[in-house]
């Protein structure tokens, strides 16, 4: 009959255990049925009372119903476990397309980024960054660079000038352009040059949607023996294509400025209908980039670089005009309003 | 500078369509900025019809009835409203269907049939602002005598008009003749160059004129010629239309010959009335102080000894290459004119007219250099003109004053300087079509050279690489070939100045903040709320003399007013936290003591520019959802932000609290390294907020880059990471009030065993006696070497508390 106590015990053991709700009636059924002194251990201990033969029965059947209720206790705690898992998986389900926990957002100015766009694309090409001071000397803005006073060219670059006079003369200005640090640089530095000189540059003009007077310049200059007018198209169409994509095309026009010789006006077409003609470039396909050309040869002698054997170019391009096409602002002046509702955005 | 293709026409054949011609010119260098067609939009409805018959409307006393011929049968009646229509006058004659410009709208139409006043209409005879020829509403276009009856108009008077830029080296551009050997050169046609032929039917010119030039150095020649009994009036019509069409108002005849010809061959000229020159004598000379006359504006003109003055005997008559004089110039009285053609230095002429206030079109082509050879033909074309078209006689001969004479250029190019600057290598015969195309002699020299003569009309081109530009631009740019840089790339040069200013602003920006970037001019005004007026006055900020407005009179020394103007204006839009900086320069006066005195150029005068990034918080933080919060930013928000750019470039700063101009004392403090001052950080000053329309909170850091720069750290090295457990402890001290956390902090943490320390707790109130606050420190506690006992924490922070209540008379907090 002592068998018929293990069946009845493992009758009430499974119905409990299928019955536990939790981790904790799952913990409680343990131990009332396998613990020290538990019911099953009751049923072992009670052996002692019983026949040899009863013994083994009782005893190989007490033991394959601990080994069957360790097992079911373990699938049953697991069940428990994926449920509990399910239901708080169910609970705790995220709307994620809630905003991010907000943090401040900071950033350059998109003057800036387009700069280090077009100051990195030099750099790589061998280029050191340069500057020098944004109110300059007339010998250095002007005169170094072959535009003496009442020379008609420098009503290309309308001037602020600063109230202070050396040795009688007016000769502090605003530079007009990034151009003053060739001589500058030249006057301390020998061939090969390749410089780029990133800053702002000042005109005394009035302003509208595409003119502004303030403005960001890049210029470049590179003197070494054997550069001519195919490296200076080769360096920017290089420019060009790193910024807009390799399919990009250049086109030189002869210009004049004087200190180059040959001078040129670098167009590119227009990236945005490759040329084609779209509203961004007026319909022309091309978007006028900068101005460039040759080291005129006397400006080489004048910093003591043999012209003969050295030559070199330089290019000088404004960045606002390209940002309002980059970034798809209407009018220049936006730039330098810094309404956080524009700059934001970039 | 404005062209007409019909005049062009004159001088070269133009056999490619418009927009092609404007494309090879504009890639030559001569940019065509604009093609305008004038009649584009005339068709075949309006033609060139002739007055037939006048008639008055029946039932309108301003009206009339026209009939007007269009050839053959072809008659229409029109109603008409002009006051000038007349009988026998060619008109343009506009039929239904023909577009119009409304003269009351100023759109355009298409006329249609219609009764007027209860007479029928076939149409309407034409005003120059109907054809939209002109801004002129008055009466209708007369048409010259001999225009074809019938033809369209548009083969009459239809023209195509280049607007072009005209760089300043090419003043041989800013005529007709110089356009017309451009495109000579560019399509391979050959220039007619105007006819120069007249009779001089007068006497010789010797004896009734004389010229003395005074000063070579400022004119180089000097042409008289005479013509006598010319007859007042107006120019003829084609004329007119020419002028017109290049932007010019014709006014009499003789005027209208000086400036055709003017724009024709590019030399500016002058007509005096011949009688009222002071013994027929023209002595040119430097003008002397104090010397007047009225210029033909009106102007009473003073003169100095820098002015190049036209005289006779007695005093000055014009100021040469500018402006003539009033009582000399050519009026309807005038009978006998005499006509000056000149060669003047071109920076003188700039000079004068730039003070004058009186730039022309003259003087803007003397300006540039006009060559001494050009006033011999246009002097002839002139004269020529006069005679021809206002009866007048010449005299035979010109008086010709030529101190100037120069020998003829000549330019040695070497194939391979060629090479060396285009990096093409053109075939001779090439190079020698391109120069004699463009009016160049070109000789090839064996082995290795040309000898380019260059024409009178190109003074611009004097040395070699001169000669190769006209090369490369003829052949064209785009025949160059682009090459990579392929030489050794030169060491670098590095700015560490810039190298810095580039790091502060990525680590801003990175820190959270918005980059700004603003004018670097501003006004007294708005310095004077930032900077104390004391200051100013020893160290005044250097000033524009022509400023574009007086917003932007003064150069700014210093960031923090633009700042807090971008702040005032943003706020007004955002009530979040605004968190804004900009690197930029300011400039200062140099300090004089520490002036470098003999600089070249006076480079010594220039403002000291300094790096500077300055930064303004204010606002109030977000909540999770990035609305603004109810809690305001404070200083150590700014403090956030000025030590994330401190640490990014391996500087650990002090904060001394200080006083500063504009800020508000006691929460302000000196950003100090080593003792020395970097900048400042602060709330501004409310009242000064206030000033700048900022009505909230703000807190501003400026930091001068220049003097950051020296102190900028090493190569951080990495510290040792101990692989014995840290023991966290609490140290609250009672201090006095004035104590600060930064002088308690640097004690604790220079204490051995100490890893690190940080506030976390600042209590001021009744838990502590008066006069006192409660700080509270975290302490880490580690050893390199060991497991750190109870023991060891515990007389480690015996000897800490020890020199703390010995240095600041702190007391553990019970």
């Amino acid at each position: 009959m002592p068998n018929d106590a293990v069946t009845q015990l493992r009758t009430e053991a499974r119905k409990a255990l299928d019955a536990a709700p939790d981790q904790g009636a799952l913990d409680a059924w343990r131990v009332d049925f396998l613990g020290r002194k538990g019911r099953l251990t009751g049923v072992l201990r009670g052996l002692a009372d019983l026949s040899i033969e009863e013994k083994k029965t009782v005893g190989a059947a007490a033991n394959a119903l601990k080994l069957e209720l360790e097992e079911a206790f373990d699938a049953r705690a697991d069940t428990l476990r994926l449920a509990s898992l399910t239901k708080s998986i169910e609970t705790g389900r995220l709307d994620v397309t809630l905003p991010e926990r907000p943090h401040l957002q900071g950033g350059l100015h998109p003057v800036t980024q387009l700069s280090r766009k077009i100051l990195d694309a030099f750099r790589s090409m061998g280029f050191s960054i340069i500057e020098g001071p944004e109110v300059e000397l007339d010998h250095y803005n002007f005169e170094g660079l072959r535009i003496p006073a009442d020379h008609p060219a420098r009503d290309m670059w309308d001037t602020f000038w600063v109230d202070e006079e050396v040795d009688g003369r007016r000769s502090i200005l605003m530079r007009t352009h990034t151009s003053p640090m060739q001589i500058r640089f030249m006057e301390e530095h020998k061939p090969p040059i390749r410089i780029a000189v990133p800053g702002r540059a000042y005109r005394f003009e009035a302003t509208d949607t595409t003119h502004e007077w303030m403005m960001t310049q890049v210029e470049i200059l590179a003197v070494d023996e054997g550069l001519n007018m195919g490296h200076l198209k080769g360096t920017l169409l290089d420019l060009f294509r790193r910024l807009f994509g390799q399919e990009r095309q250049i086109r030189l026009q002869a210009s004049y400025f004087p200190f180059v010789e040959p001078g040129a006006e670098v167009a590119m077409d227009c990236y945005v209908c490759n040329g084609k003609g779209c509203q961004s470039c007026h319909g022309s396909g091309w978007i006028e980039m900068l101005g460039a050309g040759m080291v005129h040869p006397e400006i080489l002698d004048s910093m003591g670089i043999d012209s003969r054997k050295y030559t070199g170019f330089a290019a000088g391009m404004g960045l606002e005009r390209l940002a309002m096409q980059y970034y798809g602002v209407p009018d220049i002046r936006w730039w330098y309003q810094n309404d956080l509702r524009l700059l934001n955005q970039f | 500078m404005r062209v007409s293709l019909k005049w062009l026409s004159e001088y070269v054949d133009l056999k490619l369509p418009p927009e092609e011609l404007a494309h090879k010119l504009t890639q030559a260098g001569l940019a065509v900025d604009a093609i305008v067609r004038t009649g584009a939009d005339w068709g075949d409805e309006i033609r060139v019809g002739e007055v037939k018959t006048v008639e008055p409307h029946p039932n309108a006393d301003r009206l009339r009835l026209a009939t007007v011929a269009l050839g053959g049968d072809d008659t229409r009646r029109v109603v008409c409203g002009a006051p000038n229509l007349a009988v026998g006058q060619r008109i343009a004659f506009g039929a239904i269907g023909a577009k119009y410009r409304d003269g009351h709208n100023g759109k355009y139409g298409t006329l249609k049939a219609g009764v007027i006043r209860g007479v029928e209409s076939a149409g309407m005879v034409m005003s120059e602002y109907e054809l939209g020829l002109s801004e002129d509403h008055e009466g209708i276009l007369e048409l010259p005598a001999d225009a074809p009856v019938g033809q369209k108009l548009a083969d009459v008077l239809g023209d195509v008009i280049f607007e072009l830029s005209v760089t300043p080296n090419r003043p041989d551009w800013l005529s007709v003749l110089g356009i017309a050997r451009e495109v000579a050169a560019l399509t391979g046609e050959t220039v007619r160059e105007p006819s120069l032929e007249f009779e001089a039917a007068g006497p010789a010119i010797k004896g009734k004129c004389a010229v003395a030039i005074k000063d070579p150095d400022l004119c180089g020649r000097y042409i008289a010629t005479v013509v006598s009994g010319v007859k007042i009036g107006p120019s003829p019509q084609w004329m007119q239309e020419r002028l017109i069409a290049l932007g010019q108002r014709p006014i009499s005849n003789i005027v209208d010959i000086t400036n055709y010809v003017m724009l024709e061959m590019g030399q500016p000229l002058h007509a005096f009335d011949y009688d009222t020159i002071a013994g027929h004598h023209i002595i040119v000379r430097r003008g002397r102080s104090g010397e007047a006359f009225k210029t033909l504006d009106g102007e009473e003109r003073e003169l100095t000894d820098d002015m190049l003055a036209i005289t006779d005997e007695s005093g000055p008559v014009a100021l040469a290459g500018v402006i003539g004089g009033l009582d000399t110039e050519v009026t309807a009285k005038t009978k006998n004119i005499l006509l000056e053609a000149a060669s003047f230095n071109g920076p003188n002429v700039r000079r004068t007219s730039t003070a004058l206030k009186a730039r022309s079109e003259a003087s803007t082509r003397f300006e540039k250099g006009l060559p001494p050879e050009l006033p011999a033909l246009a002097s002839k074309r002139a004269t020529k003109l006069l005679v021809e078209l206002c009866g007048g006689t010449a005299m035979q001969g010109a008086v010709d004053v030529y101190p100037g004479k120069q020998r003829e250029a000549r330019v040695e190019v070497t194939r391979n300087r060629i090479v060396q600057v285009l990096g093409i290598d053109p075939p001779t015969a090439k190079v020698r079509q391109v120069l004699t195309g463009l009016g160049f002699s070109a000789r090839w020299v064996p082995p290795d050279r040309y000898v380019v003569r260059v024409p009178y009309w190109r003074p611009d081109v004097r040395i070699d690489d001169d000669v190769c530009e006209e090369i490369a631009r003829i052949i064209g740019y785009d025949q160059i070939p682009a090459l990579p840089l392929s030489a050794a790339i030169p060491a670098p040069v590095v700015q560490p100045r810039r190298e810095l200013r580039e790091r502060a602003r990525d680590l801003l920006a990175a820190a959270g903040m918005r980059e700004t970037i603003s004018y670097a001019m501003t006004t007294m005004e708005i310095l004077e709320r930032v900077i104390p007026k004391e200051t100013l006055a020893i160290y005044p900020p250097f000033k524009l003399v022509n400023p574009l407005t007086s917003d932007h009179e003064y150069l700014r020394p210093t960031l923090r007013a633009s700042l807090l103007m971008t702040l005032a204006y943003n706020a007004r839009f955002q009530k979040g936290q605004i968190a804004i900086y900009e690197t930029a320069k300011t400039y200062e006066r140099p300090d004089e003591r520490k002036r470098v005195q003999g600089r070249p150029h006076g480079e010594e005068a220039l403002p000291v520019e300094r790096e500077v990034a300055c930064g303004v918080v204010s606002g109030r933080r977000a909540d999770r959802w990035g609305r603004p919060s109810d809690e305001d930013v404070d200083f150590f928000d700014a403090k956030a932000f000025v030590e994330d750019l401190l640490r990014g470039v391996n500087v650990t700063a002090e904060y001394v609290a200080a006083d500063e101009f504009a800020m508000l004392p006691g929460r302000t403090a000196e950003i100090r390294v080593g003792g020395v001052r970097i900048g400042v950080i602060g709330q501004v000053h409310p009242d000064v907020a206030t000033a700048f329309e900022v009505e909230q909170d703000a807190f501003l850091f400026e930091i001068v880059l220049d003097d950051l720069l020296m102190h900028v750290g090493d190569q951080r090295k990495a510290g040792s990471i101990s692989r014995f457990p840290a023991v966290e402890q609490d140290l609250a001290l009672i201090v006095d009030d004035e104590t600060t956390a930064g002088a308690l902090q640097n004690v604790i943490e220079a204490a051995s065993l100490v890893r690190a320390a940080r506030v976390f707790d600042v209590y001021v109130g009744d838990q502590v006696p008066a006069g006192k606050k409660s700080i509270a420190f975290s302490v880490v506690y580690q050893s390199d070497e060991k497991t750190l006992t109870d023991d060891d924490v515990a007389k480690a922070q015996r000897k800490i508390l020890e020199r703390l209540r010995r240095e600041f008379n702190a007391e553990l907090r019970a």
